[in-house]
């Protein structure tokens, strides 16, 4: 990801307040040209805030936001050339499928037939050709999904802003989808920002994210570096599943602060920042970097009690009860087994941590 | 439009809607004494000959019909030529009433869209001070809509004390003055069935016609309208109906030039002077024209469904 690339929206300093509420707190980030990037985060996190804001629904109340180095806050969404697919798709009811596709060319100004086969292309693209003279109310929750998609991209927009399109489709319908947008965006060459508040479908689709927590940024960055290297406490909780265990920092020893968990236990973790000796914090740890063994592989293994095995498809959970301290979640591949093993509830565990894999997190 | 969900079928409305249906038996009950048998009267009335002194002798006449429709000069011995003194009548009712309409919806519409667009809280209270007008009795209002309208009521008064006209302008008496009437009188029937539909509306669509490069204008007139259209027509047949037939404000406000539908039939029924048959005559005659615009109406509903599916 290098900075020579061209930015296709630089959001500088933007705030926004309703009241004595705010929404987004001074958030600034750029997105690349031709990038799948996500805004990820719980709800009311001010993700939706902000891509309405690069749409134009909201009025930025400081800062600005750049579209390929034109100021566009001041614009109104129909002087924007970005395009939006909403969340509850927003067809026209009472237009036919073509017409809706078509709409977006007909008001830049192209003829009535010109936009009519340009819509019919587009249609062709997410397969539904066969339906332009149906009502969208004719339509599946899916098919309504493609309409919205095909009508966002009709008129080239030069940014295709998603507000979480996905989520009123099934599981399987929404994993389909994931591919074929992920596929569009390639196609077309267009910069996707998605918003969703979905970490598996923001780290299958996305090539950054950024994650956002309480109006703020939080995290900017490729999805394996957000979930491997997490910033804080939120991003490590928020993405994927961790185990968080709370430490005193000892000493700091080649990049590695050693630390005491209760019980005279000793555990070390990597973290980016400065450490200072003596502090409370966090060492995070995924599930699938744990792995369990009869008797201890280095020094820093936990004891405790397998509680529960859990099967779920392809891999295992094992609830231990540590001796000292919280409960851990182990995942075990089933592709896996060969190396790792699986104990029966009531056994007697250690619990070891791949070295790379121990993060610390200062809140 | 409102319709077009595809139901599948086995929901709890699917089994709710078909069941019950003695239900209606009070209202069939109430509309028969009260409504049918009533206008079943006017029609046989219609058809009977004038007693002097108001009321009727059982005998068939289709006289009332002739007298609306065709002259036979005074002593009714000429041969019949159109008579045009109720057509014009009728007419100027119609113009009168389709005015005062589009007044209604003119003002009517912002309001409601205003209304619509407050937060939710607040909306009861908007539409509960637009009904606070209506509490008080519509003679007592249109009363004192003629008191303000009056050559030197406080209108013309402010206006000239101001210096805005030298002279104060005639509006009582004139169409225009039973056009504020009738408007006044109805208005809340235009702003809440549009109210009604605006709250309705998913104003998401006027947010996608504005990302897809739609005017405020266009939006409004290619997305909204087309989606509340069943709440302003209902708002326009509200409107239109009553004022059609309304009698109080050409009476009290037009004058005797202005004179409506409405007066003409009251007046046949009124005191010694009537003439029972010509006042049922001419109320079946405006029956039958409200009822073929109605149909007019539905039909086109009826096809703009259709086109949604």
């Amino acid at each position: 990801m290098s900075d020579s690339r061209k930015i296709a929206i630089d959001v500088r300093g933007a705030v926004k307040r309703y009241g004595d509420f705010t929404a987004l707190n001074t958030v600034s980030l750029s997105i690349y040209d031709n990038e799948f990037f996500t805004l990820l985060g719980p709800s009311g996190c001010g993700k939706t805030t902000l891509l309405r804001m690069i749409a134009g629904f909201e009025e930025v109340t400081e800062g600005a936001i750049f579209l390929f180095g034109d100021e566009i806050a001041d614009l109104p969404p129909n002087k924007r050339p970005v395009n939006t697919v909403f969340q509850n798709y927003a067809l026209f009811p009472q237009m036919t499928v073509l017409d809706n596709v078509a709409f977006g060319l007909e008001m830049r100004g192209q003829s009535r037939p010109e936009s009519r086969r340009a819509a019919g292309e587009m249609l062709e693209l997410v397969q539904l050709s066969d339906f332009a003279s149906r009502r969208p109310a004719q339509l599946s929750g899916g098919q309504q999904q493609r309409v919205a998609l095909a009508r966002a991209l009709a008129p080239k927009p030069k940014v295709l802003l998603l507000d979480e399109p996905l989520s009123a489709l099934d599981l399987k319908l929404r994993k389909a989808m994931q591919m074929e947008l992920k596929h569009l965006q390639r196609e077309t060459g267009i910069t996707f920002i998605f918003v969703t508040h979905d970490q598996e479908e923001a780290l299958t689709m996305s090539d950054r994210i950024a994650v956002m927590s309480a109006g703020a940024l939080q995290q900017l960055g490729a999805a394996r570096d957000i979930y491997e290297r997490p910033h804080n406490m939120f991003v490590a909780d928020f993405i994927g599943e961790t185990n968080l265990l709370e430490v005193t920092v000892r000493e700091v020893r080649d990049g590695r602060a050693i630390c005491s968990l209760g019980g005279g236990h000793i555990l070390s973790g990597k973290s980016d920042q400065e450490v200072r000796i003596g502090a409370r914090v966090h060492i995070s740890v995924r599930p699938e970097r744990l792995f369990m063994s009869d008797a201890p592989t280095d020094a820093e293994g936990l004891r405790g009690r397998v509680r529960e095995n859990i099967f779920a498809g392809t891999d295992i959970t094992t609830l231990v009860d540590l001796d000292e301290g919280p409960n851990l979640v182990v995942r075990t591949s089933n592709s896996d087994r060969g190396n790792k093993r699986i104990f029966e509830p009531g056994s007697a565990v250690y619990v070891n941590m791949e070295q790379e894999a121990a993060r610390l997190l200062m809140d | 439009m409102a319709g077009g969900t595809a139901s599948s079928g086995g929901t709890a409305a699917d089994t709710y809607k078909n069941a019950r249906p003695w239900l209606l038996l009070p209202a069939w009950a109430f509309l028969g004494v009260f409504v049918l048998a009533p206008v079943f009267m006017m029609l046989v009335y219609s058809f009977l000959t004038k007693e002097f002194r108001g009321g009727v002798i059982w005998e068939f006449s289709t006289a009332a019909y002739d007298q609306f429709f065709f002259n036979r000069g005074l002593f009714g011995d000429e041969p019949p030529t159109i008579e045009w003194t109720y057509i014009a009548i009728f007419w100027r009712s119609i113009w009168q009433a389709a005015t005062a309409t589009l007044m209604a919806l003119l003002i009517g519409f912002p309001t409601a869209y205003f209304i619509a667009t407050r937060p939710e809280k607040l909306r009861p209270m908007w539409v509960f001070l637009i009904t606070i007008p209506y509490w008080v009795n519509l003679l007592i209002r249109t009363v004192s809509m003629k008191f303000m309208l009056r050559d030197n009521g406080p209108i013309n008064d402010f206006l000239v004390g101001t210096g805005l006209i030298n002279e104060p302008i005639t509006i009582i008496n004139t169409n225009f003055a039973v056009q504020l009437g009738l408007f006044y009188s109805y208005l809340p029937f235009m702003v809440l069935p549009i109210y009604a539909s605006v709250e309705r509306y998913n104003f998401s669509l006027s947010e996608a016609a504005a990302d897809l490069y739609a005017s405020k204008w266009v939006t409004l007139r290619r997305i909204l309208l087309p989606a509340v259209k069943p709440g302003v027509v209902a708002g326009c047949i509200l409107v239109f109906v009553p004022s059609l037939g309304s009698f109080l404000a050409p009476d009290l406000l037009g004058g005797a030039k202005n004179f409506m539908i409405g007066s003409l039939i009251e007046e046949q029924f009124k005191g010694n002077a009537g003439n029972w048959p010509f006042g049922a005559a001419a109320s079946m005659v405006l029956l039958t024209m409200v009822l073929i615009l109605l149909l007019i109406f539905a039909r086109q509903q009826a096809r703009a469904q259709k086109g949604t599916g």
